[in-house]
């Protein structure tokens, strides 16, 4: 069995989220490819080189895939998926962008969000935002899933690099093209790996209180989340949302300032180990899943954590 | 020109589902069901694109049982104008909806496919991206702002780590995010008028499609419970309590 991953990259560095599908790669028991597609990408080659378990790194070189669109990449993937039983992305956008186009174009089913591997041909994803787990078993030969990256350990190890062969296929696709990027920048661990996320909602009433939250998770040094309420309302960008229609997340400790814990967005934060809510409704349905409560005014009680998180 | 928006009956946002106990799926029986809210955007931006004339007709598109027909009711009253349901009591996997959805889209010849970007029922994310695949078209994602033009779009998507716009040539396929607008209430008045718009019902049979079974649904299971925990009366008690109870400090 042979697997592919779709190394989801910004040209110079490996999107950690590489490790974790990797995982899933070698958890089914494959030598897995890794492909790295894109444009001056050499040095995500050889960062892919090194990681633990991977068995040959294809990397394909040409300005066509400089922003990645899906339109190239599913057929060059196409091109290639002969050589493959199971090819694999990470359940971020960019897989999500572009796993489906795959499996419609190989005409093939597509799992997406795979949480767990029971055997080669049998998967867990949740549904209903995480209110349900199904287990479905994939009847073509070929199998395109998307991996949800917090579900599986990263693979941390390294390797000594193994060979890197450079392909130079060009699919060029008239009908779609780059424009513009607006990217968040941010000094922070990003959200979908963080140990630490503090998250707010719409308690923090508006964006300049917003900026408590920020405090308490630079003194972490934790990233930051936000609910929907809270990115609708324009406390912070939508990238920062974490929810069914966010990002999902699993860090060891999850801080929930002035959220209620709506569906929606437990969805996206309730594999985390320790979870911590502060609310002044006790009530609060994000209640009932923390391990740890605290109920009262937020804008009494984060300074509070701040001065005692200082002062350690 | 054209645009179809490819609508799905799913179980109300609110509600809090409850998987079956022979674990062969969720219950559905007499629960509240709505248009899947991604859909609602869709339609949305479909008849936004009417009003600036960018667009003549909307028209939207269901495959279920015949419950679906209200669904697309609802889609008629708040503006599209007319209706298609392709009658299937299955329930079909992505790959298949894409399938049938590329059928009605031949017939139909729209300039602008829009759609949600997922079903809150399976959270699969995947038919716009597959229909897109299957007719040969391009793709814009996630979008939370279309401008049209004569022969292309450009489409902002949210991505993980902010925006990404793009140019789309027509015909093209859109999946709409949260923030693309907000959607409109149907009027009284329109839901009666509703009543009286097309809804042309056709049935899968009837569109010779060979369509084949690429998943099987072992079962559905409720997720693990996580009991809650303790409430704690001090931001001292708390750092205490993570620093040597969970040692996650």
């Amino acid at each position: 069995m042979s697997t592919l991953v779709l190394v989801e990259h910004n040209n110079h560095t490996l999107h950690p989220s590489t490790r974790n599908v990797l995982a899933a790669a070698l958890e089914l028991g494959s030598k897995p490819t890794l492909l790295v597609a894109g444009h001056q990408c050499k040095t995500v080659a050889e960062q892919a080189a090194l990681l633990e378990g991977v068995h040959a790194v294809w990397c394909v070189d040409n300005p066509c895939y400089t922003h990645q669109l899906a339109e190239q990449l599913g057929d060059l993937v196409c091109s290639v998926a002969d050589s493959f039983n199971v090819i694999l992305a990470p359940a971020s956008t960019y897989g999500k962008n572009i796993a489906p186009r795959i499996a419609a174009l190989l005409d093939v089913a597509q799992v997406s969000d795979v949480t767990k591997i029971i055997d080669e041909n049998t998967f867990e994803h949740p549904i209903y935002a995480g209110n349900a787990i199904e287990t479905v078993r994939v009847l073509d030969a070929k199998k395109v899933m998307t991996v949800r990256p917090t579900a599986f350990n990263p693979v941390t190890g390294n390797q000594s690099p193994c060979s890197i062969e450079c392909m130079s296929q060009e699919f060029l696709s008239p009908n779609s093209q780059f424009l513009r990027h607006e990217l968040s920048q941010s000094e922070r661990p990003e959200l979908g790996s963080a140990k630490i996320v503090v998250s707010g909602g719409r308690g923090l009433q508006n964006a300049e209180k917003f900026k408590l939250v920020e405090e308490l998770a630079d003194c972490l040094g934790a990233a930051v989340g936000a609910s929907r309420a809270a990115v609708d309302a324009g406390f912070v960008p939508n990238d920062y949302q974490v929810g069914q229609t966010g990002k999902v997340v699993a860090p060891t400790l999850y801080i929930a300032i002035g959220i209620s814990g709506a569906v929606q967005h437990l969805a996206g934060m309730k594999d985390s180990k320790v979870i911590v809510a502060i609310n002044k409704d006790e009530d609060a349905p994000i209640f009932q899943i923390a391990n740890y409560g605290l109920v009262g005014d937020l804008f009494e009680l984060v300074p509070q954590l701040i001065e005692q998180l200082k002062n350690r | 020109m054209k645009i179809l928006v490819a609508v799905k009956r799913v179980i109300d946002p609110y509600v809090k589902i409850r998987v079956k106990p022979d674990n062969s799926g969720v219950e559905t029986q007499n629960i509240k069901m709505a248009m899947n809210p991604f859909d609602e955007i869709a339609v949305e931006e479909a008849l936004r694109l009417r009003e600036k004339n960018w667009a003549t007709e909307v028209v939207v598109v269901s495959i279920g049982d015949d419950s679906s027909q209200e669904t697309l009711r609802h889609a008629l009253a708040l503006g599209a104008d007319r209706a298609i349901l392709v009658r299937s009591t299955q329930t079909l996997e992505s790959l298949n909806i894409a399938k049938i959805l590329k059928k009605i889209a031949q017939e139909e010849q729209p300039k602008l496919i829009l759609m949600g970007k997922q079903a809150i029922d399976g959270d699969n994310n995947q038919t716009p991206q597959m229909l897109a695949a299957l007719l040969g078209w391009p793709q814009a994602t996630f979008a939370s702002s279309v401008t049209a033009n004569n022969t292309d779009l450009e489409v902002t998507r949210e991505i993980d780590g902010g925006l990404e716009t793009i140019k789309v040539q027509l015909p093209a396929i859109v999946s709409t995010d949260l923030r693309l607008n907000e959607p409109r209430y149907a009027s009284l008045p329109n839901i009666m008028k509703a009543k009286r718009k097309p809804l042309e019902v056709r049935e899968l049979d009837s569109l010779a499609l060979p369509l084949k079974q690429h998943i099987e649904i072992l079962s559905v299971k409720a997720p693990a419970v996580r009991s809650g925990g303790v409430k704690v009366d001090s931001v001292a008690a708390l750092l205490d309590k993570l620093q040597h109870e969970a040692k996650v400090l």
